[in-house]
């Protein structure tokens, strides 16, 4: 781990300028994810502000971007459809306390224990509901709205052959913007669907009853979020790991964004958390330093405070452009290639995973089922136990503890042993727990009834001494 | 002759035939090293995080990746070592060739018709026409 100094300022031309780029990319985002929310575009933006300074300081991974994202904003959705903005500020401030908690209570480890193919599942999930997300703001509105989404994708796949230093989205928003402002044609713009007001965020405490009631009202949203804002921050800082070749803090990480989110809510902003495609801009970039995320949020803010009249300007089909290929670029597109030659349960996971996120809406909820559905697969395979039988040797393959021992013994009670003297090799298998060596026990007994002496052979150390316990404890009777 | 040669390496059976090629070159001079460059490509990151269980599960995989370069130098009995890098492949390859100053670059091309190269780009033509020292692209 590198000291605080290092984490700031050992690379300060690189991290300025890739926060700058950061930022720029980060305004069409941060807007469209407070449309999919249903809050006003300037709530994301704030919150893109304040999430991004914040963990440049309290955060456990240097370089990574976290502001507003798309995962968190489809969680909020039904909240602020009900309740409105006060509770979903409520709803972000208590996110962060639970995750504060959690990253104290060393949530990282938890972590490990979601398998990889719940996360494919998870990506995937989230590209599909950004995408369908920006179905409404295009399909059957106008001609020249299937125009301008066609035109932007365009531009936002082939500009960066050939202009390298501007981000591609920034273009096609300056380029499309002038053009509908000069030729008057009739597009919704992000003005239609709110404000922007060209003003710092300020301190201000949620409009809600502090009551029981209000927390059973934000607590599930809560609770959704700050599980899915850490397993998509985790991610996240396991890529920018991978990508910078370094190691990170991830229960500082977790603590850092729970800091962050309890004090955005105070600032009228949205739970957010760290955001995969944004991180991967940043260290592509050339940013490594804990400076590349603070300039990231500073500059948005100045953009904002400058620009803030233009950006009400934004036809809405080049937002719609801009995120289709953000969904484009969170999609695993390797998922087909996985679902054709990953295990069969781990293949069902992914799917069961994508298919009640999508139905559902709730990313938390595709998640649990699919840890769940998981856990019971990998139940039953580690609890099957195999026999092989060459001669007079039956070879055992598969742990023998409390819930596979059925099949062990059932295949002893039906095998139609000829020889009187057989080995029971116990090389491929372990004795666990009080069960498997009472039905090791059993068999022997079983056979010996039938006249067929048993040798057990090949047992492992801990085999062996959970089988010598309990053998003296039967014995002594 | 040329003392450090630069194998830049992505484990594809057209490197193995840069390897061979490189092993000629180092066999003129005993005091002669290969480079072996294995760029782990920035794009393919959130892929192989997603696909693996763990950091140790994608660095093996990786390992992998390369070894059958590696397996065939072996052989061969090189004098070599091996250089990770991060980033894109194609200036990350230039950028440690001019940094390191190396005599040679070796590059396997992926022969790709003119299509592909348009939409993919040619790592070994950049190699070639960026690098200050002489590349030797093997077909």
């Amino acid at each position: 781990m590198q000291n605080l100094k290092q984490q700031w300022f050992s690379n300060i031309r690189a991290d300025i300028l890739s926060g700058i780029v950061v930022a720029l990319a980060l305004i069409p985002e941060a807007i469209a994810f407070s449309i999919i929310a249903g809050v006003d575009p300037m709530v994301g933006l704030y919150t893109s502000f304040i999430i991004a300074v914040v963990i440049s300081f309290a955060g456990g991974r240097p370089g990574m971007i976290s502001a507003a994202t798309g995962a968190m904003a489809l969680l909020m959705v039904p909240l602020v459809k009900d309740y409105g903005l006060d509770y979903l500020l409520a709803a972000t401030i208590l996110t962060g306390i639970i995750q504060l908690i959690f990253g104290i209570c060393k949530v990282a480890k938890v972590m490990k224990f979601v398998p990889n193919a719940v996360m494919i599942g998870f990506v995937n999930a989230l590209a599909i509901l950004i995408f369908t997300a920006q179905l409404e703001h295009f399909i059957g509105i106008s001609t020249m709205t299937y125009v301008f989404v066609g035109i932007t994708l365009i531009l936002l796949y082939t500009l960066p052959r050939f202009i390298k230093v501007i981000p591609a989205p920034l273009i096609a928003i300056v380029a499309l913007t002038s053009i509908a402002i000069f030729s008057g044609v009739n597009l919704k713009t992000v003005g239609d669907l709110g404000t922007i007001t060209q003003t710092f965020p300020s301190f201000f405490i949620p409009d809600v009853p502090w009551s029981f009631e209000t927390l059973q009202i934000i607590l599930p949203y809560s609770l959704s979020m700050a599980i899915v804002g850490l397993l998509e921050t985790l991610l996240t800082s396991q890529i920018v790991d991978d990508m910078t070749g370094t190691e990170s803090n991830k229960n500082g990480e977790a603590r850092g964004q729970g800091i962050a989110n309890f004090i955005t809510g105070f600032f009228g902003g949205m739970a957010g958390c760290a955001m995969i495609g944004q991180s991967v801009i940043n260290v592509k970039s050339g940013g490594r330093g804990r400076l590349s995320t603070f300039i990231a949020g500073i500059f948005l803010m100045f953009l904002i405070i400058v620009l803030g009249d233009l950006v009400v300007q934004i036809p809405m089909p080049v937002l719609v452009g801009i995120m289709i290929m953000v969904s484009i670029g969170t999609f695993d597109w390797s998922s087909f290639k996985y679902l054709m030659k990953a295990p069969r349960t781990d293949a069902l996971v992914m799917l069961a995973t994508v298919v009640i996120v999508v139905y559902t809406h709730d990313l938390s909820k595709g998640v649990l089922a699919g840890v769940l559905l998981s856990a019971i697969f990998f139940v039953i395979k580690i609890s099957t136990v195999k026999i092989s039988n060459k001669g007079n040797r039956y070879s055992i393959h598969g742990q023998l503890f409390f819930a596979s021992i059925d099949g062990f013994v059932n295949y002893f009670k039906k095998a139609d042993i000829q020889s009187e003297k057989i080995q029971i090799d116990f090389s491929g298998s372990r004795i666990w727990d009080d069960s498997g060596v009472g039905a090791v026990l059993k068999v022997v007994e079983l056979l010996k009834t039938k006249g067929i002496q048993v040798e057990l052979i090949e047992l492992d150390t801990s085999s062996k001494k959970i089988m010598d316990k309990l053998n003296g404890v039967l014995s002594s009777h | 002759m040329y003392k450090h040669i630069l194998l830049a390496s992505d484990g594809s059976e057209n490197a193995v035939r840069a390897a061979k090629e490189a092993v000629k070159l180092a066999s003129y001079d005993k005091e002669s090293i290969i480079d072996v460059i294995y760029v782990i490509d920035y794009e393919k990151s959130k892929t192989d995080v997603l696909h693996a269980n763990s950091s140790e599960a994608i660095d093996v995989e990786r390992r992998k990746k390369n070894s059958k370069v590696i397996q065939f130098l072996q052989e061969e009995n090189a004098n070599f070592k091996t250089t990770i890098l991060r980033g894109k492949p194609g200036p990350e390859i230039v950028r440690y060739a001019n940094d390191q100053e190396v005599d040679i670059i070796v590059i396997g091309s992926r022969g790709l018709n003119t299509l592909q190269e348009m939409v993919l780009g040619s790592v070994s033509h950049k190699v070639m026409k960026r690098a200050h020292c002489p590349a030797l692209i093997v077909k």
